[in-house]
């Protein structure tokens, strides 16, 4: 789960990271208010689950309170990389000197945490990765030990900070790890950590903040929880979610219905394959995890139902400890639920597979075919859009 | 012999009181695995299906001599419990639980690195070796006594192609569920290493799937250290970047962790790649 800028800054400042203190408005008016209440430059910032706000024109600069109604009427309602902005952020003005780059984030091959810091912020960091890599430092974390003052020495020292910044960079790069730690976030990043210039002294402040979280583990954060923007995900994928099913919804007409990730995987490649010369693809990734039962049948067919884009239905099911027979009756019981018109391609392996099969044709729906093999139901589906465009 | 698991593993069902737990010891139990002792925290003393139930990985350990226990707890309690394990100096540890947290994984994978145990998992499906044990939850009906090993990252992907070598009389000396988490235990490379050090074992059917970048470290290991034929799978040809598929490490990320990228490697160290999962069988030859 991602979280907004705003949220971001608000959770790194418990860990007593100096933000700038701006406020979140949805109407142009509130917008003129806020920039009244802080004076002076205000920067407006669309509050949207991307990157590239800048150059998409979502970040502006205003002088006036009247300047902030503006642009924030020009930035509310705008669309950024698919995302509608319903928000946006005023942040007070501030007298940059330069900025740094900062982040935690999980380094999957090491198995260990990773800070990494760079002296080139404020510009995308994957793009400094890739031009310029010897420009980011980067340090591990023993999980068992936790981050520790000598590495954060290494940082402030290896992007040749200011001597005189590196109290207060060890200060927030330790509040940033623990932010990291006790949010269970899977990134914590402020791009850009600005030196900024105030009453003629120089100190850092996150300017930006990006967060994501590990949804595993939001089980033990309720507060960070509740910060959840649906408006943010497809309302197909917030359904799944809600069922505890895994949903993604792809651009094909193909609405796959699968047990178990890898097998989910593999039927929607071979969908993509049999159908590449006709335009024809999955609709979705679907895994109905655990149990294929009728209540989750039920369910899956809502949401895969619910696009308008589907135009066949595939079911793949491997019975292991569950038996194809109530598998298939499970289906019938859900299709009787949900029913449609759509043509279904149902495929069970495993268990009782032919007693799972039978009950499918004996039911003689018209518009259900059984297949036998994986291969076999991919290129049914395939043929089934194939006669419904 | 095969890897990992025989018929006398000596076995401690972690959260045995538990639905889940009851259920996958009975098939364990059925299937001829010998399961020696139960474990739920504050139900010591209890029986489930004839088995022994303790307070402690330890004393379970003490009363039994157990050599290998089996995860089944919800997910935030189940790096307690690998610790646990892990400190009772059991030697094989399989957790089936799905959906731990990635730091709490993070923090155990340290503590193993320290220690002698072997981990396998976690939200993985566990170990079969057919005719003599099943750990864990796949399906013992899938697989037949033979010469194949099969190791992946995938839970029904992999009931899929094992049982695809089995209807074609091709049977397994183990089927080894890794699991589909960024961060666990036993990697393809340690399955490969133990593969090609088992007398049983003639050749290795590897699954791999999206994200990350094991299958290409594996493909490497065989290129140097395995005389064993390898026949591999990649599932997510076409898996959008930067979306999760179900399994936490199944995530493309930039250009890293592309199936593409993967299949490329295999083939490029003469590992034989299916395009689908029926084909495996034609491929060991």
């Amino acid at each position: 789960m991602n979280l907004h800028e705003y949220q971001a800054k608000l959770r790194f400042n418990e860990f007593g990271i100096p933000v700038p203190i701006g406020k979140v408005a949805h109407t142009p008016d509130e917008a003129y208010d806020i920039a009244k209440e802080l004076g002076g430059l205000t920067v407006v910032k669309a509050q949207v689950h991307t990157g590239g706000r800048g150059k998409a024109g979502g970040v502006k600069v205003a002088k006036t309170p009247e300047e902030a109604r503006q642009h924030a009427e020009a930035i509310l309602g705008m669309d950024i990389k698919g995302h509608t902005v319903h928000k946006v952020l005023l942040d007070p003005g501030a007298n940059i000197r330069s900025e740094i780059y900062l982040a935690v984030t999980n380094d999957r091959a090491a198995r260990r945490p990773l800070m990494m810091a760079s002296a080139e912020g404020g510009m995308d960091i994957e793009e400094v990765n890739r031009t310029m890599p010897e420009k980011i430092i980067r340090i591990h974390v023993d999980p068992l030990l936790g981050l520790r003052s000598y590495q954060t020495v290494a940082l402030a020292s290896g992007i040749d900070l200011p001597r005189e910044l590196w109290r207060e960079f060890n200060k927030i790069a330790f509040g940033l790890y623990r932010c990291f730690k006790e949010s269970d976030a899977t990134l914590c990043e402020i791009n850009p950590l600005a030196i900024v210039e105030e009453d003629g002294e120089q100190h850092l402040k996150a300017l930006d903040g990006k967060m994501t979280l590990d949804d595993n583990a939001l089980g033990r954060h309720p507060k960070l929880e509740e910060m959840r923007d649906i408006s943010e995900e497809p309302p197909e994928e917030t359904r799944a979610r809600e069922a505890d099913l895994n949903y993604v919804k792809l651009d094909g007409q193909i609405g796959c219905m699968v047990n178990g990730a890898g097998l989910a995987m593999t039927t929607m490649d071979l969908t993509a394959h049999f159908g590449e010369e006709y335009g024809i693809g999955p609709a979705n990734f679907l895994d109905v995890a655990g149990g294929a039962g009728a209540d989750k049948v039920a369910t899956a067919l809502r949401i895969i139902l619910s696009d308008d884009d589907v135009k066949t239905i595939l079911i793949n099911i491997f019975g292991g400890i569950t038996r194809c027979d109530e598998v298939a009756r499970g289906i019938l019981a859900a299709l009787d639920e949900v029913p449609t018109d759509l043509p279904i391609v149902i495929r069970l392996a495993g268990t009782n597979q032919e007693e799972g099969l039978k009950i499918i044709q004996d039911a003689a729906l018209p518009n259900m075919t059984g297949a036998k093999t994986l291969n076999e139901a991919a290129q049914k589906a395939v043929e089934a859009v194939r006669g419904v465009m | 012999m095969a890897i990992m698991i025989d018929k006398d593993t000596r076995v401690i069902v972690q959260g045995i009181t538990g639905r889940q737990g009851k259920f996958h010891t009975e098939q364990m139990i059925n299937y001829g695995t010998n399961v020696v002792a139960g474990m739920t925290p504050g139900k010591g003393g209890e029986w489930v299906l004839g088995v022994s139930v303790f307070d402690t990985v330890a004393r379970a350990k003490e009363a039994t001599d157990a050599n290998c226990s089996v995860i089944f707890v919800p997910p935030v309690f189940a790096a307690d419990a690998i610790l646990e394990a892990i400190d009772a100096e059991i030697e094989l540890i399989v957790c089936i639980s799905e959906g731990i947290p990635i730091s709490d994984m993070m923090t155990v994978r340290a503590r193993l690195d320290q220690s002698d145990a072997r981990l396998v998992g976690p939200n993985c499906p566990g170990l079969l070796t057919p005719g003599q044990a099943k750990v864990g939850i796949m399906p013992g009906f899938i697989g037949m006594p033979g010469p194949v090993g099969v190791v992946s990252r995938s839970g029904t992907l992999t009931y899929e192609a094992v049982f695809a070598l089995t209807q074609r009389g091709i049977g397994q000396s183990t089927c080894v569920g890794i699991g589909g988490d960024p961060v666990n235990g036993t990697s393809f490379i340690d399955a490969l290493q133990m593969f090609e050090a088992d007398p049983m074992t003639e050749k290795v059917v590897l699954i791999g799937e999206i994200g990350g970048t094991d299958e290409q470290k594996a493909a490497d290991f065989i290129q140097k250290h395995m005389t064993k034929p390898v026949v591999a799978f990649v599932a997510g040809q076409r898996a959008p970047e930067g979306k999760t598929m179900g399994h936490a490490g199944a995530l493309v990320e930039g250009n890293v962790g592309t199936a593409a990228e993967k299949i490329e490697k295999f083939e490029s160290v003469g590992v034989k790649v299916a395009s689908y999962p029926e084909e495996i069988p034609d491929l060991l030859g």
